[in-house]
């Protein structure tokens, strides 16, 4: 048996001795740790933490274009801003965009995946079908859609004549831009939506149906009283993620009406974007940003609160 | 028990109409784009269809080029946001060390914070860095993902802890067991990941807009904005044609890998 | 001096409660020690500490005449086999049991004989290509011992390595590892709550509950001389049967219901003023024919076995059982006459569990020694 000695020599006071040396080891796997989670924590203090807390110190301040700060200013930027009726559209676009597009995406894909629950043959050609909105890009997506609502050569104008309406600017018209909008984020967002619904409808346990079969339970007492139930933790889930997406909405805006007409679809990044990037007005840019950040921040908190809940629930 | 012929057919009927609503404007676009211009603009059906429009696409712009800048961040991206939130998620799974919970709630944090709302500094950071027009500068602010870690994380703790008390006994460190154990166990969830990665790199709009000021990075959705833009003339069957083909890829890792993504994402969502 | 010592070895999770305590303990060369005891009693703790996978709350842990409380797994030089065996789901037999080889870097001609060797040994020289979910539970847990064994470490610890086995296999796997053993001469420490498992496989065990040695020993001495309550039931199938006695004049009364003569004068001594129990073993209660302290009782359950018979009746509020050889055609409600006899009774005090007195007759050498 070779016990080739790796050991260390017991000494007169070994407690001494091995306390130094649990503590050394105590401080390598802190090390280690550490080694392991430097590249992530490194990218974030870089492109997250420290961009945040520059934000909100630009938000204090004047800029050149260069993004240089120049004047301190205080709470002005926040002061003109919320008294600037631009913002007030702005936000008042978002939260109307945030009510169009969450409940009837989430009603949509609640359904579709409901319905692509069911045990039949083909399923599986269904469910891609109705996933495959998840593997379409934004710029796709609203070059799709800017087709589609087309004043003249558009499909829904065309649809619209046939039955004989009259046919609607639905990107320029104040009244319905935000709609047109709303409507290609809703589809956008439908696969991804439906296929989360459908891993959870699908990660309930069958017995659960059998046993109400068994009771003689029709279809819709079953769906809500153990399907919507049951599956409450993953729409929790898919609200919260349809809710900030609703809130970082960009492309479509950019492609399909640039934050027109009369600013009513100038969603809050968008607003951001333009007075950045355009305007070169980053003092209010970032105040603008922070506000994006207290809502998501509030509606994650909000997330975690009653996500804590749900679990205790179970 | 099986369904009743009616009930089956009710369903079959209300799967058919979604279908065909939910597809149908991507079926439109991947019609139009065979089609000759004038057929569109008359909205008849179409009287022949041809590959010309794509052609034209690929020869007016720098599609290729486009794609290859695409494909070129968006393997970055995924390769980048792998290896970083499997080192982490190791760290957090297998690792014990004091302030791991405070570094933990550090990582939750991060989901609170928009990267819409921090994009401002973060385009003087990559300009500063030199990093426009720069592959770095579209890839490296994306490599670190919380979602990526939790969901890894929620796969590794699966793996039984005696298999690290085995390879402990055996004398193997941690970079090796991550390496040789863990990486090869919870391959599947890195699979789902790095789908997941590639697609949402693929399809990203803003970062790459304010990033890239010409050809030379400049990605396939960018570039599709470019088409649509420059085409307001309206050709839109080589508009439609540029559209279908920055989805292709996408398509087809979401047909390849639906299943995967279905359960990986229902992990990360029901922790 | 033994080859692994624990003395005063203590554990506590959270810095509060001790889940082990005051653990003093030797154990030899070549030993094939069992720990025993029920579910959350801290064998696998006590295991895992002497292995380096927990750390060590308090006292001090050599290994072969050297302090090793501070030595990380891989310097200690022992191998260890878990439960749920613990293979690599994504590597071959053949690279699971090379893995520890391989993370030693030991050279490839070395591994190439060992593994033969090894594969040979364990009949696992047809299965070196398949992966961990292509074998039946017996395979897995033989390449579990494959590993071990290749690993040339001279103490192996085992940690419950066979409770997801069959009955059968388990059986079978028991008396391997014991030649296996026994043949490479390993010290061996191994973890059971079946004391079954610990009095077949052991050369020496020791019972632990709720973090306190209970009794160290022989299984024949633990078996034989319970050193208090806890060892006397949880050692012997059926347990043994208890109930509480009181001395009156010259009788020994059990549970107010068996009055027994009692005339050994030397061990009276030892229970002044002490509230008794008796205990005494299944199959030192036979059918009652022949001399006195014959007791009729009425049975309440049967059990057969084929080759004896097990007979259930109550005393007073406790239930015992009877041990008969061969098969007794009994029923239940059936009045038999059984003879219980001081001689074969444990005595211990019902304030502390301690024993006070085993049973003469075992003391007697009852044990045939060969
Ligand atoms: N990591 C831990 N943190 C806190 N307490 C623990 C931990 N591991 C074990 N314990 C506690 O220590 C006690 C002993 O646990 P241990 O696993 O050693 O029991 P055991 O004898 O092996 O039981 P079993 O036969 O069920 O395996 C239990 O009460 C358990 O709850
Ligand atoms: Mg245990």
């Amino acid at each position: 048996m070779n016990m080739s000695n790796p050991m260390i020599e017991s000494t007169e006071i070994p407690e001494i001795n091995y306390e130094s040396v649990k503590r050394k080891q105590r401080i390598r796997t802190f090390a280690k740790g550490m080694l392991f989670l430097l590249p992530s924590l490194l990218l974030f203090g870089v492109f997250l933490f420290y961009p945040l807390f520059k934000t909100l110190y630009l938000s204090f301040f004047l800029t050149n274009a260069r993004g240089e700060t120049t004047v301190f200013v205080g709470l002005q930027n926040y002061l003109g801003m919320f008294a600037s009726p631009i913002f007030h559209q702005s936000m008042k676009s978002t939260f109307l965009f945030v009510l169009y597009t969450v409940p009837t995406t989430i009603i949509i894909a609640l359904f579709l995946a409901v319905l692509a629950n069911e045990k039949l043959k083909g399923i599986g050609f269904f469910r891609t079908i109705f996933t495959s909105t998840m593997g379409i890009s934004v710029a796709a997506a609203s070059v799709f859609w800017l087709y589609l609502f087309h004043p003249s050569i558009g499909f829904i104008n065309g649809i619209l004549e046939m039955i004989g309406m009259e046919s609607i600017g639905w990107l320029t018209d104040p009244k319905w831009a935000l709609i047109a909008v709303a409507v290609t984020t809703i589809w956008m967002n439908l696969g991804f939506t439906f296929l989360v619904l459908l891993g959870g409808l699908q990660s309930i346990d069958s017995y659960l149906y059998e046993s109400a079969d068994i009771d003689g339970a029709s279809y819709f007492y079953k769906l809500r009283r153990i399907t919507i139930p049951m599956l409450s933790p993953t729409l929790f889930f898919v609200i919260t993620v349809t809710i900030i997406n609703a809130f970082q909405t960009f492309g479509q805006i950019d492609i399909l009406t640039q934050g027109g007409p009369q600013n009513t679809t100038n969603l809050i990044v968008y607003s951001i974007y333009r007075e950045a990037f355009t305007n070169y007005q980053f003092g209010t840019a970032s105040a603008q940003a922070i506000v994006l950040f207290v809502i998501i921040l509030i509606m994650t908190i909000i997330q975690f609160k009653l996500g804590e809940r749900k679990v205790h629930y179970q | 028990m099986t369904m009743p012929i009616s009930k089956k057919i009710l369903f079959y009927f209300l799967l058919s109409i979604s279908a065909l609503v939910v597809f149908a404007p991507a079926l439109l676009a991947f019609v139009m784009s065979f089609m000759d211009n004038k057929d569109i603009m008359t909205g008849s059906l179409p009287q022949s269809l041809s590959f010309d429009n794509y052609i034209k696409a690929f020869e007016q712009f720098p599609l290729l080029k486009y794609l290859l800048n695409s494909f070129i961040v968006a393997i970055a991206i995924t390769i980048g946001q792998l290896i970083l939130s499997s080192l982490a998620a190791y760290a957090f799974v297998f690792l014990e060390f004091k302030g791991r919970d405070l570094l933990f709630f550090l990582f939750i944090a991060t989901m609170m914070v928009p990267f819409e709302a921090s994009i401002i500094p973060n385009f003087h950071i990559i300009r500063d860095l030199g990093w426009i027009d720069q592959y770095p500068g579209l890839t490296v602010p994306f490599f670190a993902t919380a979602f990526g870690t939790f969901l890894l994380r929620q796969n590794f703790k699966q793996i039984p802890k005696e298999l690290r008390e085995a390879s402990q006994i055996a004398g193997m460190g941690d970079f090796k067991f991550y390496l040789k154990v863990v990486l090869p166990v919870a391959k599947t969830s890195l699979v789902t990941l790095g789908a997941y990665g590639f697609l949402t790199s693929w399809n990203m709009y803003l970062w790459p807009l304010l990033s890239t000021t010409n050809d030379t990075v400049r990605t396939v959705q960018i570039g599709l904005k470019q088409l649509q833009t420059q085409e307001q003339l309206n050709d839109w069957g080589v508009i439609m044609s540029g559209a279908i083909i920055v989805i292709i890829p996408t398509m087809i890792l979401l047909f390849l890998g639906q299943k995967q993504l279905q359960k990986g994402l229902t992990e990360g969502a029901i922790k | 001096m033994g080859y692994i010592e624990l003395m005063d070895i203590s554990k506590s999770y959270n810095k509060q409660s001790d889940v082990l305590n005051g653990i003093d303990l030797q154990i030899e060369k070549g030993e094939f020690f069992v720990l025993v005891g029920p579910s959350g009693s801290g064998k696998s703790t006590l295991l895992r500490m002497i292995a380096g996978l927990e750390d060590i709350s308090g006292g001090t842990l050599k290994i072969n005449g050297n302090i090793v409380n501070h030595l990380p797994p891989k310097d200690r030089n022992l191998s260890m086999v878990f439960q749920n065996y613990a293979l690599y789901p994504h590597l071959t037999v053949e690279q699971n049991i090379l893995f520890g080889l391989n993370a030693k870097k030991i050279d490839k001609a070395t591994q190439k004989k060992r593994l033969l060797e090894t594969a040979e040994m364990m009949g696992l020289s047809d299965l070196l290509k398949r992966k961990p979910r292509e074998l039946s539970g017996g395979q897995r847990q033989r390449v579990a011992l494959a590993r071990a064994v290749v690993s040339d470490a001279p103490l192996c610890l085992m940690d419950e390595p066979l409770s997801n086995l069959d009955a059968k296999l388990r059986a079978n796997m028991r008396i391997e590892i014991r030649r296996l053993q026994k043949k490479l001469g390993l010290t061996m420490i191994y973890v059971t709550h079946d004391q079954v498992e610990a009095m077949t496989m052991g050369d020496r065990i020791m019972v632990l509950n709720d973090g306190i040695i209970q009794q160290v020993g022989e299984p024949i001495a633990l078996y034989n001389k319970p050193s208090n309550l806890f060892v006397a039931t949880f050692i012997g199938s059926p347990k043994m049967n208890l109930g509480k006695a009181k001395l009156k004049e010259s009788n020994l009364v059990i549970e107010d219901v068996f009055t027994i003569p009692f005339n050994h004068e030397q061990i009276l001594a030892k229970f002044q003023n002490r509230q008794l129990v008796v205990g005494i073993r299944a199959e030192h209660i036979p059918h009652g024919a022949e001399k006195d302290g014959v007791q009729t009782v009425e049975i309440v359950n049967v059990e057969q076995l084929g080759n004896e018979t097990l007979i259930s009746f109550e005393v007073g509020s406790k239930l015992w059982t009877a041990k008969w050889l061969g098969q007794w055609l009994v029923g239940v409600g059936d009045r038999v006459p059984v003879q219980i006899s001081v001689e074969n009774m444990c005595f211990f005090d019902e304030d502390t569990g301690n024993l006070i007195q085993a049973a003469t007759s075992s003391l007697k050498r009852e044990v045939v020694a060969i």
